[in-house]
């Protein structure tokens, strides 16, 4: 809402020395978010003068028609000679009453006016346009006045080219600041100064009915009035000084009756509507639509009418789209000269529905859906034909329609000591009153408590909490004392939000940076990823109104956002690159037939806590979300140096940034080959915890790094954090301070068979004593035969309470060789 | 050392005379002193205090005279071999630091050389700042609430007194889960974890729920489709406005240091009432910018007041959805965006910067902010 400081003022007693800022400042503290206060033309330097055209003469031999003209512009040149001004338009002739800016002033926008020669003449000024006057857009022809406009009057005063105006974000709870009846209401009761109300006009008495109107459903609306007037001039035009406040208020001019149905929904809120009376046939009625039903919106749109669309409707059908846009067919046009002005109060909701129904938000239906005064239709109607008849020459026709259905005004119990208890401040009972009758509430004592009566005007008034904002915000936040918490000693973080963190250390730690990706996903993807028709993973929810279309699904693994952060920062000159994601991933239910399967999700009333179950079937509509950590890394991994060569990143890696997380987790996993995509086929880990599979890692399959252009050899890991469970509080290890037993065995195996086999069947066979298994080589060559290779162990042996004998190793070394022989085949080289 | 001896054997005694022992010391001196380095000095031990060395046999023969001979015999000869060990000594001392010397200057490397061998890692500063977040949070006493980012609409609107088709929901430009039908949207804001905590957990509840949320903003310098929020939430008997303050000055406290003056201006959010938005004196120039003359802020713009997030007391109507008797109990909410803080508090001047992932941007701000 853009509300002028001089229209304000108009309704509001406000202090001559107010400013836009003073004001805005005031109005911020009541609760108004006053967002920016655009001083128009402060800028704006006199002489600017009216002025009267004396002489035209036209000069020839230009590309356009140019004017050298003789204004009389009083004294306002100090010397009462008229001013010689040259003036590129047209539309004026001898006579004219004009706008001159004399030499050494200034227009909007720092334009400063000097005396020059142009077109092979002086000019002494200019004469202005609207839009040079910042008052308007019109730069069809400069500015005529009035005839009586008086000659030397300074029109900076006359046409009001200097004012301030705020720019309010109005929140959906202050729809009557949507006006400036609403927003001066506000401005009086910050300053503590009269306010007059612009809709208190007197109607008229003893009219009777005028145009036939009813409504049919009386959900859609509870109030209709129709005011008609005739014989309004073709010619007339908006004056002045309203399409200057239109345009202030952001809105452009149109016509005589468009203007005064904008200017009379700015000035007190109430949207309007004129249909061409020529073009209305019998009974206005408001009624929903009928199945089938059409509407052409003024907007040129012809539009399929849904069976709780609100309409305004004759004999013949839809004329309007009640409280969003009229109908192409009733407009007012050029030849309009009788009309019938609608202004009624229709059900927020149904609105609101409307105009997200048929994507039109305009002017009318943001008021309609924030809430309208009640009672404002019969004099928004009146005062819109009074100035319909004082503007354009109107006669008002005897006579008001009105239909409408009884509304109760509902009184809110409130505990005069209410407003105390919310804000931690002693207001008693008497400021209370004073404030709540301030904002226009009626107060009246029901015993103890209080019987509040909310005004017409302000339907956000429901409850005692909103009551006791009212008194809050006007005595002022700033009253408000602070006083410390004081919750119960809480117990910190869970073990799994500990755990969140840990992983992010131990990353960080281990060298990976993280990054924060969008959620979001496309087919595309899965394609990149080369996941087979049918994989899980491309089972994804799509969202019904994306950023973009190239990226509706919600991801179900976290390895696309950071593969293409990855190559972004490839892309920017950095090669060696370890990335880590931890967030979630969205995985819906699969129907019977392997699609996304989602259920709607249940509506509990809210005017009660709902029961267990229903808690329980709203959390079951929702989509798993299960938490990963994922990594991506390229280039060395270790980097070349003058040390040497450096160490480039490879599927390890990747599986060993699963055990740094697992290890924080309190977890070993067991890593197993698979093939699984998007890893390369022959490097790929499967990552287990017991027999559960928690992640997998590796290299990636090289069409995926081509797809995604990423550096060759690319390596990732992804892994389900919640499958590692709770991590536990560790147990203290007994420390064995006998010597260590140290034995080296090396065993051949077939080429197939895993490392991992052969070293867990040599921990089983080892027995208690073995401390530590570490693999120091691995070879293959002739020694060993095609077909297998020889993997080298040392084995550490230890006791808890004695030294190991010689015996004692040995055997336990030859237990270990025998289980990895039994198990995987092993044979002991050298043996 | 041989045992004492109970047969004398006169002949060899002559090792024990005064002037042999005195030959055989100075000779093992002079050895001593003339051995060049530490190998030398070894073969002279050998030579001059050995097993076979003239001081040690002398040693030896002190049991083949006679009894009251020996005890002079053996302070003669115990003087001499003092002497001659701690020559060795001292002489070996000062080989070895000769040799230190040596060696170590041998040994001295370029210590400017460069060794950016590990490779560094740094966690992002949303986390991490959101973490700090929290933590001020937790110091208080609070506990840290959670909740899925695909969220019902019940959680996210309904329950925070967004009714239906009321405009306060299409303030929050949501995204819906296909089709609109299923009521599923991704979290606009952490609130609906308001509820959830509300519903799980005993009264009073002291919360605090950071994460992730969303709305169909396009992203720009200053806007983000995805962005965090952090929120505390108090529901307890006889809280006021004075509690919500208290809570808001205690986070600005941890989070920005003692002593900055915070500011409430009435706002509205369906899910408070009254609402208010938050600032909080600038933590840079603590206002001095405002003054005329004063150097500019640019923490603040030259504002003097940071706008820190919005706040206000739990709408009795969340309560009653939630099943709290709101005759009984009252609560406080306060939130904050994640990015807007990190931007004014660490001088992040473009959002790309916190979306894009570059590691340039994120490893300067290490484990911790």
């Amino acid at each position: 809402m853009r509300a002028p400081l001089s229209w304000l003022r108009e309704y509001a007693e406000l202090p001559a020395d107010v400013t836009g800022r003073d004001l805005a400042a005031e109005l911020i503290d009541a609760g108004l978010e006053v967002e920016t206060v655009e001083r128009a033309g402060a800028d704006v330097r006199g002489p600017l003068v009216v002025g009267e055209v004396l002489e035209i003469e036209e000069l020839t031999g230009f590309k356009k028609p140019i004017r050298y003209c003789r204004v009389d512009v009083g004294d306002a040149n100090g010397t009462g000679e008229p001013q010689n001004i040259v003036c590129g338009a047209t539309n004026f002739a001898v006579g004219d009453k004009i706008v001159a800016i004399l030499p050494g002033g200034a227009l909007p926008g720092g334009f400063e006016i000097g005396a020059r020669k142009t077109y092979g003449k002086l000019s002494e000024g200019m004469i202005c346009s609207v839009r040079e006057l910042g008052i308007g857009d019109d730069h069809e022809g400069i500015l005529v006045l009035p005839g009586d406009a008086e000659v030397g009057a300074d029109a900076i005063e006359l046409l009001g080219v200097r004012d301030d105006v705020l720019d309010i974000a109005v929140t959906p709870d202050r729809g009557y600041c949507l006006s400036i009846r609403g927003v001066a209401r506000e401005a009086a009761i910050a300053y503590g100064v009269p306010f007059r109300d612009p809709a208190a006009v007197e109607l008229p008495t003893g009219e009777g009915p005028g145009h036939p109107v009813a409504i049919a459903d009386p959900s859609a609306c509870d109030r209709i009035v129709l005011r008609e007037v005739r014989g309004l001039a073709a010619d007339a035009r908006s004056p002045l000084w309203m399409r200057v406040r239109l345009h202030r208020a952001g809105m452009r001019s149109v016509s005589l009756a468009v203007d005064v149905t904008n200017y009379l929904m700015l000035e007190l809120g109430q949207p309007l509507h004129a249909f061409d009376a020529a073009k209305v046939s019998g009974q206005i009625t408001v009624r929903r639509a009928a199945a089938g039903e059409r509407l052409e919106t003024l907007d040129h749109v012809k539009r399929e009418l849904h069976p709780e669309d609100v309409l305004i409707t004759d004999e013949t059908g839809p004329l309007s789209l009640a409280g969003t846009m009229g109908g192409l067919a009733t407009e007012i046009d050029d030849a309009s000269t009788a009309m019938v002005i609608e202004a009624a109060h229709f059900d927020e909701i149904a609105v609101a529905r409307m105009a997200r129904r048929h994507k039109l938000h305009s002017e009318a239906s943001y008021r309609f859906e924030r809430g309208v005064d009640r009672e404002l239709p019969r004099y928004a109607a009146y005062r819109a034909a009074r100035l319909l008849a004082e503007l354009g020459g109107a006669e008002i026709v005897p006579g008001e329609s009105s239909a409408e259905s009884p509304v109760a005004a509902a009184a809110i119990p409130l505990a005069p000591d209410y407003p105390d208890r919310v804000a931690g401040v002693a207001y008693g009972r008497e400021t209370v009153v004073r404030r709540l009758e301030q904002v226009g509430c009626a107060v009246a004592a029901d015993g103890d408590a209080l019987a509040v009566t909310p005004p017409s005007w302000r339907p956000d008034l429901t409850d005692p909490a909103d009551l006791a904002e009212e008194v809050i915000r006007l005595e002022g936040y700033s009253a408000i004392p602070s006083r410390a918490p004081r919750p119960a000693a809480g117990q910190g973080l869970t073990p799994v939000q500990r755990l969140r963190r840990r992983v992010g250390r131990a990353l960080a730690g281990a060298g990976y940076v993280e990054a924060i990706n969008f959620p979001f996903a496309a087919e595309k993807d899965w394609d990149a990823l080369q996941l087979p028709a049918g994989d899980p993973r491309r089972r994804a929810l799509r969202l019904a109104n994306p950023l973009s279309e190239d990226e509706p699904l919600l991801r179900t693994t976290l390895l696309p956002g950071l593969l293409k952060t990855l190559a972004r920062n490839a892309g920017r000159g950095f090669g060696d690159l370890a990335l880590f994601e931890r967030g979630v991933v969205f995985r819906p239910d699969a129907g019977a037939d392997g699609s996304v399967e989602v259920t709607a999700t249940p509506r509990p009333p809210v005017d009660r806590g709902p029961s267990a179950g229903e808690v329980a079937s709203l959390n079951a509509a929702l989509p798993d979300q299960p938490e990963r950590v994922a990594v991506v890394l390229a280039g060395e991994r270790e980097p070349s140096g003058w040390w040497g060569r450096g160490r480039p990143a490879t599927w390890a890696d990747a599986i060993e940034a699963a055990r740094t997380v697992a290890r924080e987790a309190g977890v070993e996993l067991r890593v197993a080959a698979d093939r699984h995509e998007p890893w390369h086929p022959g490097r790929c880990a499967a990552l287990y915890l017991g027999d559960e599979l928690v992640g997998h890692a590796g290299e990636l399959h090289p069409r995926t790094i081509k797809a995604y252009g990423l550096p060759p050899r690319t390596c990732a890991m992804e892994l389900e954090l919640r499958r590692l469970g709770e991590p536990a509080a560790p147990r203290a290890p007994h420390v064995s301070t006998y010597p260590v037993a140290t034995q080296d065995v090396a065993l051949t195996v077939g080429a197939d068979v895993p490392a991992a086999e052969v070293e867990a069947a040599l921990r089983d066979g080892a027995g208690e004593l073995l401390e530590s298994v570490r693999l120091f080589d691995v070879y293959t060559g002739e020694q060993v035969g095609e077909g297998h290779r020889s993997l080298a162990y040392t084995l550490r042996f230890r006791a808890a309470d004695r030294t190991l004998t010689a015996e004692e190793s040995g055997a336990a070394r030859d237990a270990a060789v025998a289980a990895a022989a039994e198990r995987t085949g092993a044979v002991l080289r050298g043996a | 050392m041989s045992a004492p001896n109970k047969s004398y054997d006169p002949v060899e005694v002559s090792a024990l005379k005064p002037e042999a022992l005195d030959r055989a010391r100075d000779a093992a001196l002079a050895a001593i002193a003339a051995a060049a380095d530490l190998d030398a000095l070894k073969q002279v031990r050998l030579a001059h205090a050995g097993d076979r060395s003239p001081l040690a046999l002398a040693n030896r023969e002190i049991g083949a005279l006679p009894p009251a001979g020996r005890a002079e015999a053996g302070k003669r000869i115990g003087a001499a071999r003092g002497a001659v060990s701690q020559a060795l000594k001292k002489r070996q001392a000062e080989l070895e630091e000769e040799r230190d010397q040596r060696v170590l200057a041998e040994e001295a490397v370029d210590v400017t050389l460069p060794w950016d061998r590990a490779p560094r890692g740094g966690r992002h500063p949303l986390t991490t700042l959101q973490e700090r977040m929290v933590d001020v949070f937790v110091s208080m006493g609070f506990e840290v609430a959670e909740g899925p980012e695909v969220e019902a609409e019940w959680f996210n609107f309904d329950a925070l007194n967004f009714p239906p088709d009321h405009p306060a929901r299409s303030m929050q430009d949501t995204f819906f889960v296909e089709s609109e039908e299923t009521g599923l949207v991704l979290r606009t804001h952490t609130s609906p974890m308001q509820v959830r905590s509300l519903l799980t957990r005993d009264l009073p509840v002291y919360v605090v729920g950071p994460g992730r949320t969303f709305r169909t903003d396009e992203l720009d310098a200053t806007h983000s489709p995805v962005f965090h929020q952090l929120e505390g939430l108090a529901v307890d008997e006889g809280l006021t406005m004075a509690d919500l303050r208290g809570g808001v000055d205690a986070f600005v406290a941890g989070m920005f240091g003692p002593g900055l003056v915070t500011r409430m201006r009435p706002s509205y959010f369906p899910f408070t009432e009254p609402s208010a938005e938050v600032d909080m004196q600038c933590f840079v120039c603590r206002g001095a910018s405002v003054e005329p003359g004063a150097g500019p802020c640019r923490t603040c713009s030259s504002e003097g007041w940071i706008e820190l997030g919005g706040c206000g007391m739990v709408n009795p109507r969340v309560l009653v959805a939630c099943g709290i008797d709101p005759d009984r109990y009252s609560g406080w909410a306060f939130g904050l965006g994640v990015e807007r803080t990190l931007m004014f508090r660490h001088g992040v001047e473009d959002m790309h910067d916190m979306v894009e992932g570059d590691v340039r941007f994120t490893l300067p701000f290490g484990m911790e902010i």
